[in-house]
C-alpha cells in the first residue's frame, strides 16, 4: 500500500490542480456558454433560445461602440508600442552611457496597476486643469485638448496612457532579443560597408521576428483584457464611447443584469482571443519539438 | 554619416578614433532617450507635486509647477481619511485589505505551483503532456469567460464577497501560469541529479525539499515578483469579489477618485493614487532584473 501511494504521489499531488482546472476554467467556460444560450436576465435561468443573445449582442449599438473601440485601440496600441519599443532598444543597444537608468525609467509604470495609470493620466489629460490650461496659462488663448471629454476622442487617451505603460515592456523584449545577436554578424556587416539603417533594417530586423510576434501576442492579450484602465480613465464614457468589450461585458453582467447577453459578449471575447491564440501556441509547440 | 565612418576606421589614420562626445549622432540618441525619460517621468512628477499642494494652489496654478508650499496634509487624508461610500477611515483599509488578500494568495500558490511543477518536471508519467496542455490553454483564456460562474461557486461555498474567496481565486487563476513558471525552470535542472538524491534513497518529498528547492531561489524571486505585483494591482477580481468593507487598495482608489460626493480634492486624490503604486514600485526597484522576468511571465495570464 505505501508504495503503491509512493509510486503515484506525482499523481496525486497533481490531481487537486487538475481536477479544480478542469472545473474552473474548463467546466465554468462551457456554463457560461449555456447562459449564452439562455434568456438569463437577473438570475441564471436554463431556459433556452438558440442564439438569441448573439443576435440581440450584435443588435446592441453599445457592443458596436465596443467593438470598434477595440479594434482602434488594438490596432494604434499595439502599433505604436512596438515602434516606439524598437527604437528606444535600438538607441539604448549603442553603448549608451547611462544605461541602466534608463532602463529603469522606461520600465517602471509596467510596475504600477492600470487604475493607477488611469488616474495619473487622467488627471493630466483634464481640460480645466490639466494640459489644455498649462498651455492657455502659457498664453495660447485658443488651445485645445480635451479628448478625455470628447466622446469621438475618448478612446485615444486610453490608447496614450496604455502606451506609457506598456512600451517600456516592449523595449525590454528587444533589447534582449538585440542582445543576442551575434556580433561577428554585425563587424562583416560592417566592413562589407553597410549603413547603420541598412544593418537594422536588412540584417537584425529579420532575426528579430521571434519577438516581433511574442510582443504581439503579449499587446494583443493586454488590449482585450484592458477592463481597469478604461474603469480607471474614462469610465467608458463620455456616455459610453469609450468603452472596450471587458467593460461591455462587466457592465451588462453586473450592473444591467442582462447575464445571458453578458455571457454572450465573453464567449466572443474568448473566441477573439483563441483566434490569436491558437497559431501562437501552435507555432511555439512546434518550435519545440 | 555612419556609412563614412565606417569607411575613415578602416582606411584611414590606425589608432583609436578621437571620440566626439558632441557628434550629431550622440545628440540625436541623447536627445531622443531624453525626452522620452520625461515622458515617462511626467505622470509621476506630476502626481508628486499635485499631492504636496493645497487646493487653492492647485485651481490657481497648473499641475506642473513646482508647489510654492509643501504640505502633507492630503497624505495624511489620503490615508486615514478618504471616504468611498461610507467607510471614511481612508486608503489604510484597502492596503490592509490588500496585503490580508495578497499574502496569503502569493504563499499558497507559490507553494502548490512549485510542487506541481516539480512533480510535472522530474516524475514522469503517463498523461503528464495532457496535463500541461490543460494548463497552458488555461493560462491565456480571458477571465470574463469565467467571472460569472465564479460568483456562484463562491456564493455556494458562503465566500462571496469575503477575502478568503478572493484568495482562493487568486489562488487558482496563479496556477497555470507559475505551473509552467516552475516546471520550466526544474527541466532545466541536470537530471544527474535527480537520479543520484532517487539513488540515495531519496523520496519525492526529500528531493523537492533537500535538491529542488535550495537550486531554484532565483525562480521562487520571479514567482514572487510576478505574483505580489499582479495580486497588488488586480481591479477586476476585487471589483467582483469583494464588498466595500473588504476593497483591495486598487478598488478603493478607483472609489475615492471617481466618488460623485462632495468637491473633488486632487491633491488627496494624487496622494491616494501615489500610495497604491508605492507596494509594486517598491519591488520594481528591489527585485532589478528578475522584474522583467517576472512581467514576461505574467504578461499572458489572462
Amino acid at each position: 500500500m505505501l508504495n503503491y501511494l509512493e509510486k503515484h504521489l506525482p499523481k496525486i499531488v497533481l490531481a487537486p490542480t487538475t481536477i479544480v482546472m478542469i472545473v474552473c476554467m474548463y467546466g465554468f467556460i462551457a456554463w457560461t456558454g449555456l447562459l449564452s444560450l439562455t434568456k438569463s436576465r437577473m438570475m441564471p435561468q436554463w431556459e433556452f433560445v438558440g442564439l438569441d443573445q448573439y443576435v440581440r449582442l450584435f443588435a446592441n449599438p453599445r457592443w458596436d461602440v465596443a467593438v470598434d473601440n477595440l479594434f482602434i485601440f488594438l490596432i494604434l496600441f499595439i502599433i505604436i508600442a512596438l515602434v516606439l519599443g524598437l527604437l528606444l532598444a535600438i538607441f539604448l543597444d549603442q553603448k549608451i552611457r547611462v544605461e541602466g537608468a534608463i532602463r529603469t525609467i522606461y520600465l517602471y509604470p509596467m510596475a504600477i496597476s492600470f487604475i493607477v495609470t488611469g488616474t495619473a493620466w487622467k488627471w493630466i489629460l483634464n481640460p480645466g486643469l490639466g494640459i489644455e490650461k498649462l498651455f492657455r496659462d502659457l498664453g495660447f488663448a485658443g488651445f485645445e485638448f480635451r479628448w478625455l471629454v470628447d466622446s469621438d476622442m475618448a478612446i485615444y487617451t486610453i490608447v496614450i496612457a496604455a502606451v506609457w505603460q506598456s512600451s517600456g515592456f516592449v523595449m525590454a523584449l528587444f533589447l534582449a532579443g538585440l542582445r543576442g545577436v551575434d556580433d561577428n554578424l554585425t563587424k562583416a556587416a560592417k566592413i562589407d560597408g553597410a549603413s547603420t539603417v541598412r544593418l537594422y533594417w536588412h540584417i537584425i530586423l529579420p532575426l528579430m521576428r521571434p519577438v516581433f510576434f511574442s510582443a504581439i501576442v503579449i499587446l494583443t492579450h493586454i488590449a482585450i483584457k484592458s477592463f481597469d484602465l478604461v474603469q480607471a480613465l474614462t469610465g467608458g464614457g463620455p456616455g459610453y464611447s469609450s468603452d472596450l468589450p471587458a467593460n461591455f461585458m462587466y457592465t451588462f453582467s453586473f450592473n444591467r443584469a442582462q447575464i445571458g447577453m453578458g455571457a454572450a459578449s465573453a464567449m466572443i471575447m474568448l473566441f477573439g482571443v483563441l483566434a490569436v491564440l491558437i497559431p501562437y501556441l501552435y507555432s511555439e509547440l512546434r518550435e519545440k519539438k | 554619416m555612419a556609412d563614412s565612418a565606417v569607411v575613415h576606421s578602416i582606411d584611414g589614420p590606425s589608432g583609436p578614433k578621437p571620440r566626439k562626445t558632441l557628434s550629431r549622432r550622440n545628440i540625436i540618441l541623447y536627445g531622443t532617450l531624453f525626452v522620452v525619460a520625461v515622458y515617462y517621468l511626467i505622470p509621476l512628477y506630476v502626481m508628486l507635486v499635485t499631492s504636496v499642494k493645497g487646493m487653492p494652489e492647485i485651481r490657481m496654478g497648473n499641475i506642473f509647477s513646482l508647489p510654492l508650499e509643501i504640505t502633507f496634509e492630503p497624505w495624511v487624508k489620503a490615508w486615514s481619511q478618504a471616504c468611498t461610500g461610507l467607510n471614511c477611515d481612508g486608503l489604510s483599509r484597502g492596503f490592509w485589505n490588500s496585503v490580508k488578500i495578497t499574502v496569503p494568495s502569493v504563499v499558497i500558490s507559490i507553494a502548490i505551483a512549485s510542487i506541481n511543477g516539480y512533480a510535472l518536471a522530474n516524475w514522469r508519467f503517463k498523461g503528464a503532456n495532457l496535463f500541461f496542455t490543460i494548463l497552458i490553454f488555461g493560462a491565456f483564456i480571458p477571465y470574463q469567460i469565467m467571472i460569472y460562474p465564479l460568483v456562484i461557486l463562491l456564493r455556494d461555498l458562503g465566500l462571496y464577497t469575503k477575502l478568503p474567496g478572493l484568495i482562493l481565486i487568486h489562488t487558482i487563476f496563479g496556477m497555470p501560469i507559475l505551473t509552467l513558471l516552475f516546471r520550466n525552470y526544474f527541466t532545466t535542472i541536470p537530471e544527474e541529479l535527480f537520479k543520484a538524491a532517487r539513488v540515495d534513497g531519496a523520496g519525492f518529498w526529500g528531493i523537492y525539499f533537500r535538491v529542488m528547492m535550495p537550486m531554484s531561489l532565483p525562480i521562487f524571486a520571479v514567482a514572487i515578483v510576478l505574483q505580489v505585483t499582479g495580486i497588488w494591482n488586480d481591479f477586476l477580481f476585487g471589483v467582483i469579489y469583494t464588498k466595500p468593507a473588504n476593497y483591495p487598495m486598487t478598488v478603493q482608489l478607483n472609489n475615492i477618485v471617481n466618488s460623485v460626493l462632495g468637491v473633488k480634492e486632487y491633491n488627496v486624490n494624487m496622494a491616494a493614487t501615489l500610495l497604491t503604486g508605492l507596494v509594486p514600485l517598491a519591488i520594481y526597484f528591489i527585485s532589478g532584473k528578475l522584474f522583467v522576468r517576472g512581467i514576461a511571465a505574467g504578461a499572458v495570464k489572462g
